[in-house]
């Protein structure tokens, strides 16, 4: 038989999308839709004193304005978490107080996207306007209340506190820090700092509307979390979530961006209200200012080693900015510590505190990685400040400390010990892929230009533990075909694909046997989504569960059909047997159409107590310009673990985009704001994301271990890749020129003006 | 949102200016930079149909129609063979080809933008250009502004013994330049243009005369010449502070920019 | 006012504002592989082809393509499919969003370069962007479909 994991399958949906077929929301949106559009604050803070839309709904074409006055006064988060959501209960769909340039002020719907604009103009508003909270450092305990309201509530307790601007905080520790860290011989405290970056996925948010013949509110949407929707939608409405149905066509990317609701609640209410279909779709520049980027961090990083090089102590504290709201900000800035500190195997004490703060900013949220490539970059460099310090090579401080299969991971909580990593395999290989013992730490190229290489480790989770559910159903047809039903969102990564495989392979069927279906919150199976790298990992055990209960149920039938024990019988895909007696599917899935009380249907579903981490190493190499301070990125060597890769094809385009994305965040990705909280780089004429000319050779290979509690030894891979490129790259920058920059991204004027200022020192 | 009333396909460049005289009226180039505004354009005049988007090469001069796109331009062998590549090397860096197809040369050099490749690299040959109403112009004398609004018929360039290098820094690949730096001698004599300041590019006059004679000098001197001229130009060049870098990175880029463009023009360097 | 122009090789007629965009008309058209990603004519998403040559159509001005010969990934389906086939033997079509554009812009190069380099390749798609290959899987498939177009050309 012929065997599908484990091997590069090419995604089911390929040929749809590569030849430009109709499936993406707007694609599929009604003619007749309603167009819906949100005016937006131009202050950071204010409080709308007055709001007139008399002159915008004489426009002709204009069916429904809505303001703070229109809309359910109960407070949601548009977090897609599990209920009850760690994001605090922070807003309305509109409300009087905008806190960001940006923020909705009013909806307006009709029937031409001409007349809304036209609208959209005469809306008068008049704005008190208030003094705004920019700089994150001010945020805690100033005299700016971002969200003074009364009502503000967390649903779970994580150290937030309106009346102080936090969000979240905390603190987590393990031995007597200060007393190991005043022990060690060789102390590292820096402070490293990441910006907020958009997802830029390809397509836009986009969400269509309308309803159906029960009067139920149908969803169109383009997002990672069908089911957190259905429920967020529901709370946002004030209308019984059993009203709402939300459908997951194909995605144009989402990398976390879609893991927060963004443009939904808006068209959700116009045809909630009118009864008429709508749609929202942003632009890029809605899709830059008012969307759910990366949380900017300061990091400040105490690491101390003993003579030999064991790292013994970490001691880390972020400020993370989570904005005008507090979607995913008390989550995203545990996986700074957690998926840090963690890979660090000796430490005898560690402390991990925090702050989330709110400011008058875009909202931040998810984006692949999720926190922890903030810490990562942050502990990634300071290891290597600690290897300089000591005269040691830095891979060597790593083959030193790093995580090993059967060992502990400190801080991370959702694992003891590391059940599956060969994360010594991925360090030996990408040592050897990139000819670290040649290069190292540089090599000047007489022009001007030198060469430089840097190392970096990483790890992340498999799923939220105790948290993510994924579920599969699963029925035989009558054809003898099967049928997967699964709530996780494939966003273009291919998890309907790769679910598919396992499928194919436990019910020892060929791939195009199956049917994959996904995701309409009225058909499919609950699953939290596809965030938190669950999706192979979580739903791909439920599959794996459905498939064993749907053979046992094969072979019930068939052993009936047979007239022997069930015990006795064996399914091998196409026939059940029992001694020399034997049935095929083909009659089996026959049977269950007539005359039959045994389903031939199943679910399951699957939740995990543990989070096994995937782990990986990335090695840069660099050629900076000394004068000009460019960089070019020659080499990416990089190696994972995530398992068993279940499509190696998928998981190696998966980490050559993560990297992509990662090169991007470390050299120039930045969301910048002037003093009056505007967002500057509102399109992708200023926010430039990488091109291909920006990525020099990306080089991935797998080193894969076999994680027992995963579906055939799979673990994650999705955000795992992203975590590297911005340690690796400014540990190579540092050995080419010397030049520690610990602030992100790390631009060519950075560089140059660090060079100059070397210089003039040391003259 | 641009909104466009009229839209005109013109069958004359008379035509065409009569209606220009139009409050809110516009010529269509590329439509780029147009198409982002919110603008409520009267007429829009496109002078699609006018035959100008060819290059056309005579003994003395190369004339380029208005409408020749910047993709044309960068393919074409006998302009890139005249400035040794550098017009090629000043294009490919723009977006992308499917943008320098629909971009076009007047667009580019009537909005005299600060970014602009296309103005820098026209200055630093002999340029002028042809404009409807008032005649042919130096494109030097263009730049520096205040022309009545007019239409831009052709970029012509004058041959002559031409040696030139155009080089640029950018964030990304395909970003706008956060300099640009385009060093010529034209006829013999040393031209520095350097632009993206973020100001529009401009002739860096060189009042001391360090590069006067660079074309007799030896290989030392000229070493020397372009050292000292690079320090001149980031001591002396008129920059800012933008998104994509301050006022004191562009002064450094283009001294650094200037050093090396001279370098390998005397033929001391090859770096890129 | 009115327009015609050829669409994937059919004449067709439309009635058109004055500032309607080339993308705009063609989605409306039901050509709905044109995506649009930006306004700020940067992702490349909105390719297609006019007189042969790869152009922004959330540039172009719908009037402008009046006489023009006009096509889309719709008049395009078997060499998409064709070309398809390596993008995805790779995994590299990934969420498929940026694909029309891309590919068609890949036609494109193939009609203008002859055996391009892999540096060659990567300028003149530069202006296609993608945020879930990070590029490297899209190179391998042109390499591999080039290779695969020399051998059928010499008849292996």
């Amino acid at each position: 038989m012929k065997q599908y994991v484990n091997q590069p399958v090419r995604k089911l949906d390929a040929m749809a999308l590569v030849t430009g077929k109709p499936v993406y929301t707007n694609d599929l949106a009604s003619m007749d839709c309603l167009i819906v559009k949100v005016l937006r604050s131009p202050h950071a803070h204010a409080l709308i004193e007055d709001i007139n839309t008399q002159a915008a709904e004489k426009v002709p074409g204009i069916v429904c304005i809505g303001t703070y006055k229109d809309v359910p006064h109960k407070r949601f988060t548009m977090a897609g978490q599990t209920a009850p959501e760690m994001s605090p209960y922070d807003r309305l769909i509109l409300d009087k107080r905008v806190r960001y340039v940006g923020d909705a002020v009013a909806i307006v719907a009709g029937e031409t996207e001409q007349a809304v604009d036209t609208a959209l103009k005469r809306i008068k508003v008049k704005y008190q306007v208030l003094e705004a909270v920019l700089d994150p450092h001010e945020a805690k305990d100033g005299s700016i209340l971002v969200h003074p309201e009364e009502d503000w509530e967390a649903k779970v307790p994580v150290g937030g506190d309106n009346k102080r601007n936090l969000c979240a905080s905390g603190t987590e520790e393990s031995g007597n820090v200060e007393e190991v860290l005043a022990s060690c011989p060789h102390v590292i405290d820096a402070v490293y700092t990441t910006k907020a970056n958009q997802q830029a996925m390809m397509e836009p948010f986009s969400t269509y509307c309308y309803k159906d013949y029960f009067g139920r509110l149908c969803v169109v949407d383009s997002t990672q979390i069908p089911f957190h929707v259905r429920r967020i939608l529901g709370t946002a409405l004030d209308i019984p979530s059993s009203k709402i149905r939300v459908i997951k066509p194909r995605i144009g990317g989402g990398f976390g961006a879609k893991q927060t609701l963004v443009s939904e609640v808006y068209p959700a209410w116009v045809t909630w209200k009118t009864g008429r279909p709508s749609k929202m779709i942003y632009s890029r520049y809605e899709s830059q200012i008012c969307s759910t980027p990366r949380h900017a961090m300061e990091i400040r990083v105490r690491m101390g080693a003993d003579e030999n090089g064991i790292v013994r102590a970490i001691d880390l504290y972020t400020l993370s900015n989570t904005g005008a709201y507090g979607e995913h900000g008390p989550t995203t800035v545990g996986l700074s510590g957690h998926k840090s500190i963690a890979l660090y195997r000796h430490l005898d004490a560690y402390r991990f505190s925090y702050d989330v703060v709110y400011t008058n900013r875009m909202s931040a949220g998810a984006y692949r990685g999720y926190g922890a490539t903030q810490g990562i970059f942050a502990v990634e460099c300071a290891a290597d400040e600690l290897a300089h310090q000591m005269g040691m090579d830095p891979l060597r401080i790593r083959e030193l400390n790093m995580p090993l299969q059967g060992q502990p991971l400190h801080a991370y909580g959702d694992v003891d010990i590391a059940e599956s990593c060969t994360m010594d395999k991925c360090l030996a290989r990408a040592k050897e892929m990139i000819g670290w013992n040649e290069k190292y730490p540089r090599k000047d190229m007489g022009n001007g230009k030198v060469r430089g290489i840097g190392a970096a480790m990483a790890m992340q989770g498999s799923s939220i533990a105790r948290v993510d559910v994924g579920s599969a159903n699963l029925k035989l047809n009558e054809d003898a075909s099967y049928t997967l039903n699964i709530g996780c969102a494939d966003m273009g990564t291919g998890c309907d694909t790769i679910l598919a495989q396992m499928a194919a392979d436990c019910l020892g069927t060929p791939l195009e046997n199956i049917v994959v279906f996904g995701v309409d919150t009225d058909i499919s199976p609950y699953d939290s989504g596809s965030y938190a790298s669950a999706t192979t990992y979580t739903t791909g055990n439920a599959v794996v569960r459905a498939c064993e209960a749907m053979s046992e149920a094969i072979r019930r039938l068939g052993a009936e059909m047979l007239e022997v024990d069930f015990e006795a019988t064996f399914f091998d895909g196409a026939y059940v047997t029992s001694g020399s007696q034997k049935i095929s599917l083909e009659e089996i899935a026959l049977k269950g159409c007539c005359g039959n009380c045994r389903e031939l249907n199943v679910t399951r579903t699957f939740s995990s107590q543990i989070s096994p981490p995937p782990f990986m190493v990335g090695i840069a190499e660099v050629e900076v310009d000394t004068e000009t301070g460019s960089v070019e990125v020659l080499d990416y060597a990089a190696v994972v673990d995530c398992g068993t890769p279940v499509n190696p094809n998928l998981a190696r385009v998966q980490t050559e985009g993560g990297i992509a994305q990662g090169i991007g965040m470390a050299l120039f990705e930045e969301i910048r704001y002037n003093d009056k909280g505007q967002m500057l780089n509102n399109s992708f004429m200023q926010y430039k994301i990488p091109s291909r000319m920006d990525i020099g050779r990306v080089r991935v290979e797998f080193a894969p271990s076999y994680e027992p509690s995963g579906p055939f030894g799979a673990k994650s891979i999705g955000e795992l890749v992203i975590d590297t490129p911005c340690p690796a790259i400014a540990n190579a920058i540092y050995n080419a020129v010397g030049i520690r920059i610990r602030e992100l991204p790390i631009t060519p004027e950075k560089i140059a003006m660090g060079i100059l200022e070397k210089k003039r020192k040391s003259r | 949102m641009l909104k466009i009333k009229n839209y005109v396909k013109v069958k004359s460049l008379e035509e065409a200016y009569e209606l220009l005289q139009k409050r809110g009226s516009c010529i269509l180039g590329g439509m780029l930079w147009l198409k982002m505004s919110d603008r409520r354009v009267s007429v829009a005049i496109d002078l699609c149909e006018l035959g100008l988007d060819g290059i056309y090469e005579t003994e003395e001069e190369y004339q380029i129609g208005c409408m020749t796109s910047l993709h044309e331009l960068e393919k074409n062998e006998s302009l890139n063979s005249y400035t040794q590549g550098a017009l090629r090397e000043s294009l490919r860096h723009i977006v992308g080809v499917q943008f320098r197809n629909c971009a076009t040369v007047g667009g580019s050099i009537y909005g005299r933008y600060g970014f602009s490749d296309v103005l820098t690299v026209f200055m630093g040959m002999n340029t002028e250009i042809e404009l409807y109403h008032a005649g042919r112009i130096a494109l030097e004398e263009f730049a520096k502004g205040g022309f009545q609004k007019d239409i831009l018929v052709r970029v012509i360039v004058k041959k002559c013994p031409l040696k030139m290098v155009y080089l640029s820094q950018r964030n990304t690949k395909t970003d706008f330049p956060v300099l640009t730096c385009c060093a010529s001698l034209i006829d013999k004599t040393p031209r520095t243009v350097i632009g993206a300041r973020p100001y529009r590019a401009a002739i860096m006059e060189d009042t001391q005369g360090i590069m006067k004679s660079f074309i007799c000098m030896n290989e030392r001197e000229r070493l020397e010449a372009a050292e000292s001229f690079s320090e001149y130009v980031s001591e002396h060049v008129h920059t800012d502070s933008n998104l994509r870098g301050s006022a004191q990175y562009r002064s450094h880029l283009a001294g650094i920019l200037t050093g090396r463009a001279w370098r390998q023009i005397g033929g001391m360097a090859d770096e890129n | 006012m009115r327009t015609e122009f050829i669409l994937n090789g059919k004449k067709v007629q439309a009635e058109i504002e004055p500032d309607i965009l080339l993308l705009d008309l063609l989605r409306r058209l039901g050509c709905l592989s044109v995506k649009r990603g930006c306004e700020t004519a940067n992702c490349g998403l909105c390719t297609v082809l006019m007189e042969d040559k790869p152009v922004l159509s959330c540039s172009i001005l719908a009037a402008r393509a009046e006489g023009k010969r006009i096509v889309t990934m719709e008049g395009m389906q078997r060499e998409a499919e064709e070309f398809g086939a390596f993008l995805s033997d790779e995994g590299a079509e990934q969420c498929g969003f940026c694909n029309p554009g891309f590919i068609m812009n890949v036609f494109a190069m193939l009609k203008e370069l002859d055996d391009p380099s892999d540096e060659e390749i990567k300028e003149y798609l530069a202006g296609n962007l993608c945020r879930c290959s990070g590029f490297v899987g899209q190179s391998r498939s042109i390499r591999k479909f080039l290779s695969y177009k020399k051998d059928k050309e010499a008849g292996i």
